[in-house]
């Protein structure tokens, strides 16, 4: 990462409610390209809403969210079309469309958002496939796949249009350590081959460690720590440096 | 709003043609042996009723006439319509909170597809267009049934069965209401894909979005048949029985 740069990602004041209840609270933060941010926080502090926040699926109360130069709070359908194109986004569930098989569900944003011929899409979706372990199964339903076969294949899909950042929201739940650890791996690998910007939401401290070069730690809907692991090991909120510290 | 919003999404690119011929196979294809099985029932009984009745008058050559006209003018459409608003109406309300309540439907939209032009449009769509042609379907398998029960009550030629049948039948007696049917299409498409889109109470939401669209289709279309018989006899008198 580096500051000069124009960060691929920037929360400007952001603040999110639902009904009484605020999520969020001014809540500021960079993200430069390449960099592996990992977010941390108990349940029900805004770390999942952070992401559906830069993904536009829900609209900040208040503050800006720039996604490179675009500040997406202000976009209108077929503007913000062409932002989300830059981002990737793996659900916790994977959010599979059950009534596509795997091939489909990894063919769909590539026969409509792309211009490639159906063999250019038959090979990158092999490629993308192999690559996350699952060559053998694109002819599968998504209900045949097992929990950590379908964060595989979720992240396939969030790879397939090749976004300039990626998002994962709590990649590791519920699957076994090492099969966590693939995951894990597979998030490693596109941050240092494509220099993807990568955003993990994770309550996976040992992964995050693994993955993450910076950090943000959420408590109450307020942004309590940022920066590396040792800076937020020494940082003076005291839920962060438990945070940081429990694996 | 909603409504409002699939007719002006119909007619936007892409026009999602692939999907709504997977949707037609899903509510029309899937609809028929249901459709086809209610109409042979429903006809054989209409006309083991109204022989009874007739038989006091000495007028049993008038079931066949009297079975067209039941079954294309209000029947055929009615039944239709209802029995859609069940098997279609709750599948789509089901189908979408489902997709709502798995993050699917973010998921769509996180691919930069518009999740209401590719998931609500196709579905309302193919109702319109699968309600009038299931209509046709039931209308004709209540007239084949009930062919089958006169026959085996008077041994009645299927020719002259037919023949007596549309005898008495105008065009205005079975196009309009037949078209009538893609209102109910609409009326069925639309009511079921809200709930199930803007459902936002996670699995729970799932069984009250299936329910509701079932309740709320049913209503909207017997009120909506008061409305478009009036209609359909006004602009065309020769359409009153």
């Amino acid at each position: 990462m580096n500051p000069a740069e124009r960060p691929a990602l920037s929360f400007i004041g952001v603040s999110k409610s639902f009904g009484p209840k605020q999520v969020l609270r001014d809540v500021s933060f960079d993200v430069f390209p390449g960099e592996a941010l990992c977010v941390l926080g108990r349940s029900g502090t805004g770390k999942s809403v952070t992401l559906k926040l830069i993904m536009s699926l829900l609209k900040p109360d208040s503050g800006k969210i720039f996604i490179e130069e675009d500040d997406i709070t202000g976009l209108g359908t077929d503007e913000l079309s062409r932002v989300r194109r830059k981002i990737g986004f793996l659900f916790q569930d994977a959010a599979l469309f059950d009534s596509l098989s795997l091939y489909e569900n990894l063919a769909l944003p590539l026969a409509r958002l792309t211009k490639k011929s159906p063999q250019e899409i038959d090979s990158i979706i092999d490629k993308m496939l192999r690559q996350v372990g699952l060559g053998d199964d694109k002819s599968k339903m998504p209900s045949k796949l097992s929990g950590g076969m379908r964060k595989r294949a979720g992240l396939a899909r969030a790879l397939v249009l090749e976004p300039k950042i990626l998002l994962a929201d709590e990649p590791s739940s519920g699957l076994d350590r090492i099969t966590a650890a693939e995951i894990d791996e597979l998030l490693i690998q596109q941050k240092k081959e494509r220099h993807t910007t990568v955003i993990v939401v994770t309550h996976d401290v040992h992964g995050a460690r693994r993955v993450g070069d910076s950090f943000a730690v959420f408590d109450k809907g307020q942004l309590v720590a940022r920066g590396t692991t040792d800076e937020v090991e020494h940082s003076a909120n005291e839920t962060a440096r438990k945070l940081i510290s429990e694996y | 709003m909603f409504g409002l919003r699939v007719v002006k999404d119909f007619f936007r690119r892409p026009f999602e043609g692939s999907q709504i011929v997977r949707q037609l196979a899903e509510v029309g294809a899937k609809s028929v042996p249901l459709v086809v099985a209610s109409g042979f029932a429903v006809g054989a009984v209409m006309t083991l009723h109204t022989r009874n009745t007739l038989v006091m008058f000495g007028a049993t050559a008038e079931i066949p006439t009297v079975q067209s006209l039941a079954f294309f003018v209000e029947i055929g459409p009615l039944v239709v319509g209802l029995l859609l608003a069940g098997r279609v109406g709750s599948g789509i309300g089901a189908v979408l909170a489902n997709m709502r309540a798995t993050e699917q439907i973010d998921g769509v939209e996180s691919l930069s597809i518009d999740s209401f032009k590719f998931l609500v449009v196709p579905r309302v769509i193919a109702c319109v267009l699968a309600v009038p042609l299931l209509t046709l379907f039931m209308d004709f398998s209540g007239l084949l049934s009930g062919f089958l029960a006169e026959h085996a009550a008077s041994h009645i030629s299927f020719q002259l069965y037919i023949v007596r049948a549309f005898a008495a039948l105008d065009w205005s007696n079975y196009i309009p209401p037949t078209l009538k049917t893609a209102v109910f299409g609409f009326i069925i498409g639309t009511v079921s894909a809200y709930f199930g889109y803007t459902t936002d109470e996670g699995a729970l939401g799932v069984g009250k979005a299936a329910t509701n669209s079932v309740v709320v289709s049913s209503l909207l279309i017997i009120i909506s048949d008061v409305v478009l018989v009036k209609c359909i006899s006004f602009a065309f008198p020769g359409s009153a029985i």
